[in-house]
């Protein structure tokens, strides 16, 4: 069984301390504590997880399965349910790209394979550096601005793909980007 | 009770009855697929969808519960082409090439699409990227059949309590199967196969080994012999149009015999072995704890079923000291044949095959366990589900039905009645009673028929207890003492006994447990499709085959008494040791 190693999620406040892994699991170990018992107790459970190790790894998986007294396959299926659950971990910046109609029809497809060339991993994957992951989404209600694409928090619309390339840079650099961007 | 109506006729139901339960007291059939019979309905396949008045769209009948006054129609021309609209659905996403499919001859969705008059499926639907997980030496996984009804969900969490299985991710990207897209040696799967036999398509199925069977036969180096389990002749007659719990002993033979085996042989000789073997085991662990007041594991809980043996070295890692070392019937069989048997004929170990036949798929990949051979022989090289067998005989253009009813072969083929009922949950303890007694007390077993019926049927875990009295001077340490047995069978009420025990204890001294529920007569290799009243008249057809016979205790079985004197001298022996016994080991999850 593969076991993988599991990095913390960068913490929130400005010193540059990392939990070690163990601290984490005592942290996860608690948190089983707090929610085995609870009716409806495994979505808390998990997310609180995921906040703890910046995504639900195996090793995590398993702990919560066992807490639970549920099978892995369980709980592995009630993760891949949600999509706020994730197995992988999350670049510091989440990339979705609208695939809903209206942005399919006006080159939603084609702003994707963009950001697929630039940043060298495909949907689902999150870049080495751990600087980006790259998800789709079905619509982000603003199909008037089509084609879409949200990074965290922010909403670009009529993104060209030929500017895809120099989005991400700015993205990399901290700094705003040039064009039209509108916050969520 | 509820007043309802259904395709207008008047009937009375209680309430809390669903549609479909209150059709079925009328004998209105409504197609159903995920629907499994004593578990709470999913309504997840649609295709038992009617009309109800006043309703402003179809209803599932599996998860609509009646209302006073309900007037249902399972057949208006609404009902009919939705619910063929659904199985439409249904087969555009399913990889259906049936003619090449293990499934064809019993599938429930072609089934049904005969039934609804389905004859074409007008749209091509997305068809999951096809991933065969062969991984198991027990069971073949395809998605691209997978329906995603989740019975196997069911059976492997609920009636199994292994939940194996899970729908993993959402939507039309949802796949039935282990955490993380694993195949299943990648969890901690018994390999009961249960899922197999309720999977309505050919999603799930035993790895066959019919091609390596025949070209064994084929071999005329090689001595090929066949045994069969005892619950194989209580099922196999289903394959060729014969009511359930019609009894094919005969017919059986003479089918093995026609395909060109060798020796045409009995597992249930080896069964009766097996009870002297445990029996004694169970006696001298009694005799450690009473007479020498050593530690001893106690209770003993039984050995023949494979899947509980995976899952006590997966689970229950703390209990497998209490695990009977006999090695299983099929296993004994086979390390006997390969020793005693071969002697006998003047032939090598290694030019005898030993095939089974089984009622079992986790007897696959028992028979592979590193520890199940003999100086480096396996003791059975191919293992048959009975679907297998049926299938064989089929290829092999014989005809069943008009088979005479020919008797097995000697030395390895005479059995008792004790042996027949290994079948059936309950059995294994029954025949272990009916020799113990009679070894402690010389006296028959003191119940009617020498049937211990408290703990027979399909209830979840029974119970009986037996005052021994009366002993041999041998026995004396026996004198009073109230022997308790419990029995389950299904590996949910395993789960909840063996919990029970580690918190509060055992009352028992010995427990039997088969991994499939009513026992092997509902094992995942019988043919499809096994409910409860299919196993109530397969159990009833092993009693009868029991009774039938004029010897009907383990101990008696002459066979059995010749291999004791000319090879094996006493059980638990030291040959009894080499060949019989064996051992376990707790595996991580
Ligand atoms: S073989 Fe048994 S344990 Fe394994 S997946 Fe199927 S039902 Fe579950
Ligand atoms: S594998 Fe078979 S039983 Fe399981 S969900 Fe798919 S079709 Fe249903
Ligand atoms: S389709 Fe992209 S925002 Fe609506
Ligand atoms: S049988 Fe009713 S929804 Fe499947």
């Amino acid at each position: 069984m593969t076991s993988l190693s599991v990095t913390a999620a960068p913490c929130s406040c400005a010193c540059s301390c990392e939990p070690s892994e163990a601290e984490l699991f005592a942290r996860l170990d608690e948190v089983i504590n707090d929610y085995h018992e609870k009716p409806g107790g495994l979505i808390p459970a998990l997310q609180t997880a995921q906040s703890i190790f910046g995504y639900l790894p195996e090793t995590v998986i398993r702990r919560i399965a066992d807490g639970f007294g549920k099978t892995v396959s369980e709980v592995a299926g009630v993760v891949t349910f949600y999509s706020f659950f994730t197995l992988h971990p999350r670049g510091k910046n989440l990339v979705r790209v609208c695939l809903g109609t209206a942005c399919y029809v006006r080159g939603g497809k084609e702003v994707l394979d963009a950001f697929r060339k630039k940043l060298e991993i495909d949907v689902g994957e999150t870049t080495p550096d751990r600087q980006f992951s790259l998800e789709v989404g079905r619509c982000f209600g603003a199909c008037g601005m089509a084609p879409v694409v949200m990074v965290n928090e922010t909403v670009y619309q009529r993104v060209k793909p030929a500017r895809v390339g120099e989005m991400v840079n700015q993205i990399m650099a901290g700094a705003a980007v040039a064009g039209e961007k509108e916050h969520a | 009770m509820i007043n309802v109506t259904i395709n207008s006729q008047k009937i009375q139901v209680p309430e809390g009855s669903s549609i479909l339960q209150a059709a079925r007291q009328i004998g209105v059939t409504i197609p159903t697929l995920c629907n499994l019979e004593k578990r709470e309905a999913i309504g997840a396949c649609r295709v038992c969808l009617v009309e109800v008045e006043g309703a402003r769209t179809l209803q599932a009948a599996c998860s609509t519960p009646v209302h006073e006054g309900i007037i249902v129609r399972t057949n208006s021309t609404l009902a009919r082409a939705a619910r063929r609209q659904v199985l439409e659905m249904l087969l555009s996403e399913h990889d259906g090439n049936c003619p090449t499919c293990d499934r064809s001859l019993d599938c429930e969705l072609r089934a049904l699409a005969d039934e609804m008059g389905v004859s074409r499926v007008p749209f091509e639907g997305l068809r999951a990227k096809r991933h065969i997980d062969d991984s198991t030496p027990a069971l073949v996984r395809d998605n691209s059949k997978c329906i995603k009804c989740r019975r196997c969900v069911t059976v492997c969490g609920e009636v199994q309590g292994v939940g194996a299985l899970f729908p993993q991710g959402r939507g039309f990207q949802t796949v039935i199967g282990p955490a993380f897209m694993r195949d299943l040696d990648g969890v901690a799967c018994v390999q009961c196969g249960q899922c197999a036999a309720i999977c309505p398509v050919g999603a799930i199925v035993e790895k066959s080994c019919i091609p390596e069977v025949w070209k064994a036969i084929e071999n005329p180096k090689l001595h090929v012999i066949v045994q069969t389990a005892p619950a194989i002749r209580a099922a196999l007659g289903e394959a060729f149009g014969y009511e359930p719990g019609t009894r094919v002993t005969g017919k059986m033979a003479a089918a093995l015999r026609r395909l060109g085996f060798d020796g045409v042989f009995d597992t249930n000789f080896t069964a009766d072995l097996t009870i002297l073997e445990e029996g004694t085991e169970l006696l001298t662990r009694l005799k450690t704890a009473l007479v020498d007041k050593q530690p001893v594991a106690l209770p003993l809980f039984t050995s023949c079923s494979p899947g509980w043996i995976n899952f006590a070295e997966f689970y229950f890692p703390q209990f497998l000291p209490n695990i009977s070392t006999c090695k299983s019937p099929q296993q004994m069989f086979g390390a006997v044949a390969k020793s005693y048997y071969a002697q006998k004929i003047g032939r090598k170990p290694e030019e005898i095959v030993v095939v089974s036949v089984m009622p079992c798929t986790a007897k696959k990949f028992e028979a592979q366990r590193p520890e199940m051979n003999v100086n480096g022989v396996r003791d059975v090289d191919f293992v048959l589900t009975t679907r297998e067998l049926a299938r064989m005989i089929r290829e092999a253009g014989i005809d069943f039905n008009a088979l005479p009813d020919e008797q097995m072969d000697a030395p390895l083929g005479l059995s008792s009645g004790a042996a027949d009922i290994f079948a059936n949950t309950g059995g294994v303890m029954e025949a272990a009673l009916r020799t113990a007694y009679e070894i402690v007390t010389g006296r028959e077993l003191p119940v009617a028929n020498l049937h211990v019926t408290a703990i027979a049927g399909l209830g979840g875990v029974k119970e009986a207890a037996l005052t021994i009295t009366g002993t041999k001077p041998e026995w004396s340490f026996l004198e009073g003492v109230e022997l308790k047995v419990a029995v389950s069978h299904g590996l949910g009420n395993t789960r909840r006994l063996l919990e029970h025990i580690k918190a509060h204890g055992s009352p028992y001294h010995f427990i039997e447990v088969m991994t499939c529920p009513g026992g092997c007569i509902g094992g995942g290799g019988q043919p499809r499709f096994t409910d409860d009243s299919v196993r109530l008249k397969r159990i009833a057809a092993i009693y009868s085959e029991d009774e039938s016979k004029k010897m009907r205790k383990s101990h008696e079985n002459p066979d059995v008494q010749t291999l004791y004197k000319e090879f094996l001298v006493k059980p638990l022996g030291e040959k009894s040791h080499h060949l019989l016994h064996t051992h376990y080991k707790h595996k991580a999850k």
